[in-house]
């Protein structure tokens, strides 16, 4: 076989114009399985859209790598005596990407945007909460009534630029059902570490270091290109080819081969959210059930029976490998100070099956089970073994495993929580335990509020909800920790959930690159240094 | 001639419209969409008014009648994903799925006749029996084994080719091509191979089969005695006869590898209208869905409208039977 000269040269002369450009730009290459949707920071509330714009955007405050709030555009803040007015300070000399000044009209701009029709983060701030202009840089917020965790989830709460929105047609926020294109939602104008230099949904997002950020730098990358690829195998092959630098999930299943390799290594510690099994304990019969007439789930025995029949420890070595923390609370220990105190009641099969005889169910019974097959780390997997190990008890369940889309659809509160016993996950999204009491332990019984709007099984407490309200309006920190553990203390008394875990995180990490990981799972690479 | 694709052009009609109304009929599976949209603690009062707003409370048929008004008018809706016109993002990701079609059926057709007219012309080689085993091999493995499979060898263990994208690509006008940079050529290898392996493996065995047919007919026995050199008989006379069916298999063919790419594409990452799709029933993007297979019912009744025109240009006989309907 003979090359022909030609040829070769023209081979050389496009090696060589590849090796002619310009070289020694750090770039970070990352690989998520989700994909960044929209640039509007007030669209989509989702770890992995907030984490991304969390480059590009900023808030009053921010979280460290241990999750305390830090300050950021509010330099520091006070609260007056009755814990009614909240004094921000802001900070000087901080210039979004476009050149505009920050200062406080921008953040009472923000403060409306957040809250209006269509904002999914409207929860952010407090709806009866009205922000005044003291100075250019001060801001008083001024409350109905005391709330300690005002500002605990504004590290997510993005501020935009007034003149920027206003100049762009941008002042609503993009609402998720948007039917006709946005502005913000493809364009951005930030105050952060890395501005967006191209967005392409779904395809590539590439971000630029931006130099004249306010904050000293403690990343060394001059451009960050994200992709999404949602293909397990390829996602894994990408980090091991070195094609990426950084991916987020790697696989159970893959862990060891990435931990093998010579060119990354996983990085696991455990995340915030928790998995957790709900039984239906509000209709007077199961929809899906041979007890016909009565529902088993509102004896309490018998949910402790289903509680001490599930081997948490198989789970953990068998179906997880290892990678889950095993748990006693519905809130993750990082999240909460007294966790260490609460123990999780052992495994204990022979009890199990005396507590379902002496509730008179001496040969079990059946019921349905709804499970996600593609929303949590082995969801399904899970789903199956504590299937078969209420099978030991006499428990009959019949599984009906989904993706998310059906799954979410079906259980709540828009599928009518058209489900008996069902396996999902949470993170307060405040990282605080109110949210838990609220959201998932709280009493649905009043239609009119969004208490228990989570609480897909109805659990229901009235000593409990007494406590949470109570909670939401203490400002003393220890007597609220002390409150929050009563509260807690009742729903495991009342076997009112059964906690599983608290799953892995699991990154795939190239050696190349040196990146802290926090534990709400948000892949921020502003921490990020690469050779 | 005018009368048969007049004929045909209704009926492409009628083909949409039945793709349309299975596909509006098959979305309620799928799931509910506001859950993909809003996150799990956003509140139910919240969640109603994103129903309301995408009109997703009215029930099917009335959705499909405004879905067909609208498409009419060249309105293909707003993504629920990435809030952006459906036509633009189509606009955008074609491209990508058309190069690597054509690229996969250059491949194919390409080797695939090759390796079937050597095959059947040197029924007992080694060559031959190589090629078999190789079909044998792109007819049974499933699409993304051979993907994962050829990730692993080049991009992993040896490094030679990248393992996802499309590398980097130039904008000529609104076209993006990854044809003319290194990198965007070396990313189209292995999806390439990949979507076209199945059909090179069909090609091949019917231009195999085909020539062997051929070389049996009196009229190549007629050439051989006329002396005429094994060349000009094996590709003049024996090859353009075999021709006939291959164009039907690459022309069919061409819709199903549009089709198909699917997941290839998810496989590579590879930033086409597959990986569109695949993502919008992940997350119930019901707009993005219907223009998707109605394009793709499009395109299969454009290529078979073609096919049947070329058939006529390529064959004689049939052109009289056009012509003479009986």
């Amino acid at each position: 076989m003979t090359i022909r000269p030609t040829f070769l040269a023209a081979t050389a002369a496009i090696l060589l114009a590849g090796s002619a450009l310009p070289a020694m730009a750090v770039t970070l290459r990352y690989a998520n399985q989700g994909d960044l949707k929209s640039l509007d920071p007030y669209t989509v509330n989702e770890t992995t859209t907030n984490a991304h714009l969390g480059h590009v955007y900023e808030g009053l405050t921010r979280r460290g790598k241990d999750l305390a709030i830090q300050p950021s555009l509010a330099e520091r803040w006070e609260i007056s005596e009755d814990g009614l007015t909240w004094r921000f300070f802001l900070r000087k000399g901080v210039k979004f990407h476009n050149g505009n000044a920050f200062n406080a009209d921008d953040v009472i701009f923000s403060a409306n945007r957040v809250r209006a029709q269509g904002s999914n983060f409207q929860t952010r701030v407090p709806t009866n909460a009205e922000f005044v202009k003291v100075d250019d840089h001060t801001i008083d917020v001024k409350l109905k009534s005391p709330n300690p965790i005002l500002n605990s989830q504004w590290d997510t709460w993005y501020i935009l630029d007034k003149e920027w929105a206003e100049a762009n047609n941008a002042t609503g926020p993009t609402p998720a059902s948007a039917t006709t294109p946005s502005y913000a939602a493809l364009n951005a104008n930030g105050t952060g570490p890395f501005k967006i230099e191209s967005h392409q949904p779904g395809v590539k997002t590439v971000f630029k270091s931006n130099k004249e950020w306010w904050d000293k730098a403690e990343h060394n990358l001059d451009e960050i290109v994200f992709t999404p690829i949602g293909s397990d195998a390829t996602r894994v092959a990408a980090l091991l080819s070195g094609e990426v630098d950084v991916i987020e999930p790697v696989p159970l299943q893959d862990i060891q081969r990435v931990n093998s390799s010579a060119n990354a290594k996983v990085l696991s510690g455990p995340e915030l959210r928790t998995i957790f099994l709900g039984m239906d304990q509000t209709r007077d019969e199961l929809l899906f059930s041979n007890v016909k007439g009565k529902n088993p789930f509102k004896d309490p025995k018998v949910r402790e029976a289903f509680f001490k029949a599930i081997d948490i420890e198989t789970i953990k070595s068998r179906v997880m490998r290892g990678l889950a923390t095993p748990s006693a609370l519905m809130i993750a220990p990082e999240l909460f100070t007294f966790s260490k105190d609460f123990e999780r009641p052992k495994y204990d099969l022979e009890g199990a099956k005396k507590l379902l005889a002496d509730a008179g169910y001496p040969n079990g019974f059946e019921v349905g089970m709804d499970c996600p097959n593609d929303r949590y780390v082995n969801d399904e997997a899970i789903c199956q073994a504590v299937v078969s190990m209420l099978a030991r008890a006499g428990i009959k369940v019949n599984l009906m495993a989904q993706p998310k889309a059906q799954y979410f659809g079906k259980v709540l509160k828009a599928g009518n929580y058209n489900t008996s016993f069902y396996l999902l996950g949470w993170t307060p999204g405040t990282f605080d335990s109110h949210n838990v009491l609220h959201d998932i332990e709280g009493c649905r019984d009043n239609p009119q509020s969004s208490r228990g709007e989570s609480n897909l099984g109805n659990y229901c407490n009235k000593k409990h909800d007494e406590l949470t309200d109570k909670i939401l309006v203490e400002t003393d920190k220890a007597k609220r920790d002390q409150m929050i553990k009563e509260a807690f203390q009742i729903t495991v008394n009342d076997y009112g959930y059964i906690p599983l875990h608290q799953q892995a995180l699991a990154w795939g990490v190239s050696n190349k690159v040196k990146l802290s990981q926090r534990a709400d799972n948000s892949v921020l690479l502003y921490w990020a240094k690469k050779e | 001639m005018l009368a048969f694709t007049i004929r045909r052009a209704l009926q492409a009609i009628g083909v949409l419209l039945a793709v349309g109304i299975i596909a509006f009929a098959m979305f309620r599976f799928a799931g509910d969409p506001v859950n993909q949209i809003v996150s799990l603690d956003t509140p139910a009062a919240e969640r109603e008014q994103v129903r309301r707003s995408l009109g997703l409370d009215d029930p099917v048929p009335v959705q499909f009648v405004r879905y067909l008004a609208q498409s009419i008018q060249g309105d293909f809706g707003v993504s629920y994903q990435f809030r952006q016109p459906v036509s633009d993002l189509l606009a955008e990701r074609m491209p990508a799925t058309l190069e690597l079609a054509i690229c996969a059926t250059i491949f194919s057709t390409v080797f695939g006749v090759l390796m079937g007219v050597y095959s059947g012309l040197r029924r007992d080689s080694f060559l031959t029996k190589v090629f078999q085993t190789v079909s044998l091999v792109g007819i049974s493995l499933p699409t993304f084994l051979i993907g994962i499979l050829l990730i692993y060898l080049f991009a992993v263990t040896l490094g030679w080719l990248p393992s996802y994208g499309r590398g980097d690509t130039v904008q000529i006008g609104w076209w993006s091509t990854g044809l003319l940079t290194v990198s965007g050529l070396k990313a189209l290898i292995m999806p390439s191979i990949t979507l076209g392996l199945f059909q090179m493996t069909l090609i091949m065995r019917i231009v195999r089969a085909e020539m062997m047919e051929v070389l049996r007919t009196d009229y190549i026995k007629f050439a051989r005695a006329r002396g005429l050199t094994t060349r000009a008989i094996h590709f003049g006379h024996a090859l353009k006869n075999t021709l006939v069916p291959v164009i039907t298999i690459v022309g069919l063919q061409f819709g199903s590898v549009i089709a198909f790419a699917i997941i290839t594409e998810t496989v590579f990452q590879w930033p086409g209208m597959g990986l569109l799709f695949v993502q919008a029933v992940q997350n119930v993007d019901i707009p993005i869905m219907a223009a998707y297979l109605m394009l793709v019912a499009l395109i299969f009744v454009a290529i078979n409208l073609a096919v049947d025109i070329l058939y006529t240009v390529v064959d004689p006989r049939l052109r009289t039977t056009i012509r003479q309907p009986t």
